[in-house]
């Protein structure tokens, strides 16, 4: 999969927001919410991206769509880079990149049908096509994601947190995108709800072949859909590995903290606990060097120094951290006791 | 520290009901259960299972009849809170049964200092001078990890982080030692490294005060983390109760069974393990229960006429400590099949 050309990556992508502040509005410093990032996501693979509130995670997401130009550095779109181009230039890209939200119901209008809402990305970007095969692929794709085709009439109320992201994925497939960033797309949903729409996800990626973005902050679930994952902190990217890899072999201290913390019904108390030192370092006012250093158990002088590149150690294991002496704690041992029935 | 087997809090017969557009609805049907000190139960459910809805009636936080209806008997030392005046019953939140939310931010006063809030509970209950009561309050802040608890006593909620605000929740709640505190899915909104800090520090109060907590949750990671006993709530009623290792590990009931397959696992990530296990359909409207076993019609196992003719007790079938509301419970068909799917 790594020999093949990356579907989207990121060079250097970086968000910074002004601060501003009293009277005038002057912009008294900046919040780096994305910092020089490079990621690279392959065609057909699901990328999760994990962090806590506050790491950059979605920005990142929504700055990789478009959905806000980035302060610096590239995003390049299957050869083209899309940071920039023009907004004209842009339009044959936002059809193929798709986004699905947290929430559904803040995501769709109240007040449209779901027919409405499935058709509108087709008049934006499918203006050719008449409004009885609009609204034929919409009761089509309905159907695709589980809901019955007479659903189509209703609106946004009439259906459950779970129904309705299921139109929300509905929505994201009408328009046939090669790639879908997600956002927290199953945080809000109850767990056996979260597992169809999980299973609906892993369906629809086999099925049509899509790329995935996976941006959440639970462990389990990236640990579930994702072929390989990143862990941000404060705007950077910390560790990225195959998943397996990540959990059995963390390389990276806050990967190891983040594992750690991560509640599970088999492993439950029995585990080792890394509880992370101090607070939170100010956004505006990170720390020099390594910017995990302040809350780190194994840093050292020269983690101040200089911010550690992201290395390979491992083949697609790369971490962000000068101690390649220590060992760390894994989630999981890499020889699992497989489900009897599996 | 209380003797650890004296149960604390006994809740009987539990009823609740709302008045809605189609009259009286009852959201929670005849809850029993006993708390003993130190001990915690967890209170598993999805939304909609009443289990909220349960804690407000323990706290009597829900709106006055007619809007609401509650009977029963929720019994603390000999006091029946459900018999009690609204006069009487501030005087029991506080020293005897507390609650913590979700949202740390919403159960603060955003225009009063942290220190004042936590001083305005004690000062409520208990005759104190402002030092005494001051001395107390920065007590109260070190207990629950604060750290410079002299400097942030004076600040606003906004000025703290999520965890610090939720540190601060469990001071007040704490102020005044209670026998019960009440959880209602107090790290939901919270990161995992700090939600892992508060269940720890929670753990650690309990050792220390002994005091019993019912710990309301939809996740069975933290249960594990935190539970000595787990309740499985489901369209109101409780649906299965035990030992935590027994229901994580050998669920009896097919909608708990249902549940734990569905949660993605740690030791299975990176896997291809196929598709989580899901539950059929969904959790049916108070006012439109399903005849029988409300879990009837999204249970594989479910029989016509066995269990939709009666709505099945919370019964032993020969497993007194870990009883199920399931009329199959002990038919040996539904025992194998459960048995198979155990990890």
């Amino acid at each position: 999969m790594t020999r093949l050309k990356p579907l989207i990556e990121t060079l250097g992508l970086s968000k910074h927001f002004a601060v501003r502040q009293g009277l005038l509005g002057r912009a008294t410093g900046a919040v780096r919410a994305v910092d020089e990032v490079n990621l690279r996501i392959h065609r057909g693979e699901v990328v999760g991206l994990v962090g806590e509130s506050g790491s950059g995670k979605s920005t990142l997401g929504r700055v990789m769509m478009m959905a806000e130009p980035p302060s610096s550095g590239s995003v390049i779109y299957d050869g083209y880079d899309i940071a920039a181009s023009t907004p004209r230039q842009l339009h044959p890209f936002r059809r193929k990149m798709q986004m699905v939200f947290q929430d559904p119901y803040s995501s769709l209008n109240p007040r449209m049908t779901v027919e409405d809402s499935l058709t509108m990305p087709l008049r934006f970007h499918q203006p050719e096509m008449s409004a009885r095969a609009r609204r034929d692929k919409a009761a089509e794709v309905l159907e695709s994601v589980g809901l019955s085709r007479s659903t189509i009439t209703r609106y946004p109320h009439e259906f459950s947190g779970g129904q309705r992201q299921r139109i929300g994925i509905a929505r994201a497939l009408m328009v046939d995108p090669e790639f879908i960033m997600a956002d927290e797309p199953v945080s809000a949903l109850d767990v056996s709800v979260q597992a169809q729409v999980l299973n609906l996800f892993s369906e629809i990626r086999t099925r049509l072949g899509l790329t995935l973005l996976f941006v959440t902050h639970d462990l389990a679930v990236v640990g579930h859909i994702a072929d390989r994952v990143a862990v941000m902190y404060l705007g950077q990217i910390m560790e990225i590995a195959p998943t397996r890899a990540l959990f059995a072999a963390p390389a990276h201290p806050y990967t190891e903290t983040l594992l750690s913390a991560a509640p599970d019904p088999v492993l439950g108390r029995n585990r080792k606990r890394i509880v992370m030192k101090g607070e939170p370092p100010s956004p505006m006012n990170p720390p020099s060097g390594c910017v995990f250093r302040t809350r780190c158990p194994y840093a050292v002088t020269a983690c101040a120094q200089a911010r550690p590149l992201l290395v390979e150690r491992a083949p697609g294991h790369a971490t962000a951290c000068i101690r390649d002496d220590i060992t760390l704690t894994p989630a999981v041992r890499d020889t699992p006791k497989l489900q009897a029935h599996a | 520290m209380s003797d650890l087997s004296q149960t604390v809090l006994s809740v009987r017969n539990l009823q609740v009901s709302f008045r809605g557009g189609d009259g009286l609805v009852r959201v929670v049907h005849g809850v029993d259960f006993d708390l003993k000190a130190g001990e915690t139960l967890a209170l598993v459910g999805e939304s909609g299972s009443g289990k909220s809805v349960t804690s407000f009636a323990l706290m009597r936080l829900l709106p006055d009849p007619p809007r609401s209806q509650i009977s029963g008997h929720v019994s603390i030392g000999g006091v029946d809170l459900l018999a009690l005046s609204d006069r009487d019953m501030e005087k029991m939140r506080g020293p005897r049964i507390a609650m913590i939310f979700q949202e740390p931010l919403t159960s603060l006063n955003p225009v009063h200092r942290i220190g004042d809030q936590i001083a305005e509970a004690i000062r409520f209950h208990r005759k104190m001078t402002r030092r005494e009561i001051e001395a107390r309050v920065l007590e109260l802040l070190k207990l629950v990890g604060i750290p410079e608890p002299a400097k942030r006593m004076r600040a606003y909620p906004h000025e703290l982080s999520g965890g610090m605000r939720q540190r601060v929740v469990i001071a007040i709640a704490l102020a005044l030692e209670p026998d019960v505190l009440i959880a209602d899915e107090p790290t939901t909104a919270l990161d995992v490294t700090v939600q892992a800090q508060i269940l720890d520090l929670l753990r650690e109060l309990q050792t220390r005060t002994g005091m019993a907590m019912l710990f309301i949750t939809h996740d069975f990671g933290v249960v594990a983390e935190v539970a000595d006993r787990v309740m499985v709530m489901y369209s109101g009623r409780i649906v299965e109760e035990g030992a935590l290792d027994d229901v994580l590990a050998r669920p009896r009931m097919p909608y708990t069974r249902g549940l734990l397959a569905s949660v993605p696992r740690l030791e299975t990530a990176g896997l291809d393990t196929g598709p989580l296990g899901t539950i059929e359909g969904f959790v049916p409207s108070p006012n439109a229960l399903p005849p029988g076993c409300s879990f009837a019609p999204r249970c594989a196992f479910a029989q016509e006429g066995l269990c939709t003719s009666a709505m099945p007790e919370l019964a032993a079938h020969g497993q007194p400590h870990h009883p199920v509301r399931c009329v199959r419970a002990a038919d040996p068909a539904l025992c194998a099949d459960l048995q198979e799917l155990q990890p």
